[in-house]
């Protein structure tokens, strides 16, 4: 299947036929990081476990999970729930929903070798258990691991300065790019990284 | 030797011995154990030590997270419930102060709550050492399995060891007599607070799972008092449980909910807590009046 081929896997999902798909922040990302980047070996873990149904779309498209159960998302016998969980559903890597634990998580993997990506949100980044992590993973140079934040704007307060900044001002490799371009996106998560990395990807509705 | 010490010995033997043993720590304890590959001092960041743990157990590693108990239960509580439970992952969490060691240090070292806030997770074994050497049982227990383990030490300790991971007899009374069931470092004070009274005392340092099955063969009469070092009342959902179809009346010992706003000494919280063998008699006097204890028959 294709990234075309997503739009229906979300109908089949919400059953909303009528919404405009490309909207949600996290689609792109979601795509180029199981299309073009993670490898059989590597972790993703969705931190931002809020509105994961692009995230089943483009596991079912990738034949990571059944396409029948996108039918009965949310159905008290469907693995597939508003927030993911990786014991009902294993390729989800994390159970999510509560915010601020998936990247101290991926911290942990990552001292054990692992190669990690970790999918975040700017409104996440609230969350102070996110910049333990961030220093630490700074401080420990931890190059295998990957942060990955979709900044649309929502966090209440804002980020004066930007996200990138932060995160470099605590020894990542961090930059801005457009959350819609693939080739970008691709680029920036596959570069080679001495340092931990963070691609703030950025969506505007 | 404190537990504290000794649990830091065998740490340090685990990490030669078991390549699969990480220790994350936070700050507590850096000095203590030697720099290895697989010690990770994240600084004072006891969320991220916990999220730290399970992701190494993600990886099949065993990963010990070690502080203060406020600090390595109750500030990161979230983090045990998601990043543990919820990933249906454990680690092994050893913490130091227990109830009231941290006397000195006021209500923010003090994690009296912590056995009953860990209780509420599935599946954890809690250890509540009375000795060093029963750390050592508990800590080779820990690492043999892959699931939740929460281990409490303490400054507190009992003359000898006991191997409390099941329940053990260790005076046993007349079948009438009121059963005492002593958690922990409770054991010496029970002791003496029943000298010369026809008591049965029982001694238990592994809480969970708790021993159900045990208790219910031990128990022989009808009164049954609960003696724990942390809040009180801790485990008695699970001892009434145990003996749910049986008459009985049950009294829990264990720290006050309330705060004293005392330093001082471990030992003067202890008897402000009437955890001393002074209080536990007096306790045992007042819930068993008109018992065994008084050579009759409890109306019940």
């Amino acid at each position: 299947m294709t990234y075309d081929d997503l739009p229906e896997l979300l109908t089949r999902l919400t059953g909303d036929e009528k919404h405009d798909w490309s909207s949600l922040s996290t689609l792109d990302v979601l795509w180029v990081l199981h299309d073009r980047v993670l490898g059989p070996e590597d972790a993703f873990l969705l931190s931002k476990g809020h509105g994961p149904a692009a995230f089943y779309a483009v596991l079912a498209a990738k034949g990571r999970i059944p396409l029948d159960e996108l039918d009965r998302f949310g159905a008290f016998d469907s693995p597939l729930g508003h927030h993911p969980d990786r014991v009902l559903v294993p390729a989800a890597g994390i159970g999510s929903g509560s915010l601020g634990h998936g990247l101290a998580i991926g911290v942990g993997r990552a001292l054990a070798g692992r190669r990690v990506f970790v999918l975040l949100g700017d409104g996440e980044l609230d969350e102070g258990s996110n910049w333990e992590a961030v220093q630490y993973a700074g401080r420990a140079v931890l190059w295998g691991l990957t942060a990955i934040v979709v900044d649309n704007a929502s966090a209440t307060h804002g980020w004066p300065g930007g996200i990138e900044a932060r995160f470099a001002l605590e020894g990542w490799d961090a930059v801005r790019v457009d959350g819609r371009d693939h080739d970008a996106l691709a680029e920036a998560l596959t570069r080679p990284a001495s340092a931990p990395r963070c691609v703030v990807a950025e969506v505007r509705p | 030797m404190t537990q504290r010490d000794r649990f830091y010995e065998l740490a340090a033997r685990a990490l030669d011995e078991d390549e699969r043993v990480e220790i994350v720590l936070a700050d507590i304890g850096e000095s203590a154990i030697p720099p290895h590959p697989r010690v990770h001092n994240l600084g004072i960041r006891e969320q991220l030590m916990v999220g730290v743990a399970a992701g190494l157990a993600l990886e099949g590693r065993r990963a010990i997270a070690h502080s203060y108990a406020p600090f390595l239960v109750e500030r990161p509580f979230e983090m045990l419930k998601i990043d543990l439970a919820h990933q249906g992952v454990g680690a092994v969490l050893v913490s130091v102060g227990a109830s009231y060691d941290g006397a000195r240090s006021g209500r923010t070292h003090q994690a009296p709550e912590d056995v009953a806030l860990v209780s509420t997770l599935p599946g954890w074994t809690v250890d509540v050492p009375g000795h060093p050497d029963e750390v050592e049982l508990a800590f080779a227990d820990a690492l043999a399995v892959d699931d939740p383990v929460y281990l409490r030490l303490t400054e507190e300790e009992n003359e000898s060891a006991h191997d409390g991971r099941t329940l053990q007899v260790v005076r046993r009374g007349s079948d009438e007599a009121p059963f005492v069931l002593a958690v922990g470092p409770t054991l010496d004070p029970a002791l003496a607070a029943t000298a010369g009274l026809d008591a049965t005392v029982a001694y238990l340092s592994r809480v969970r799972p708790f021993p159900a099955a045990a208790l219910r063969a031990a128990v022989t009469g009808v009164d049954v008092l609960l003696v724990e070092p942390y809040l009180a009342g801790t485990s008695s959902a699970e001892v009434a449980a145990a003996l749910s179809d049986r008459p009985r009346r049950l009294a829990a010992l264990g720290t006050q909910r309330a705060e004293l706003r005392r330093y001082g000494t471990g030992a003067e919280h202890r008897a402000a807590h009437g955890l001393d063998a002074a209080g536990i008699r007096r306790s045992l006097q007042a819930a068993f009046a008109g018992g065994a204890l008084d050579g009759q028959r409890p109306a019940l």
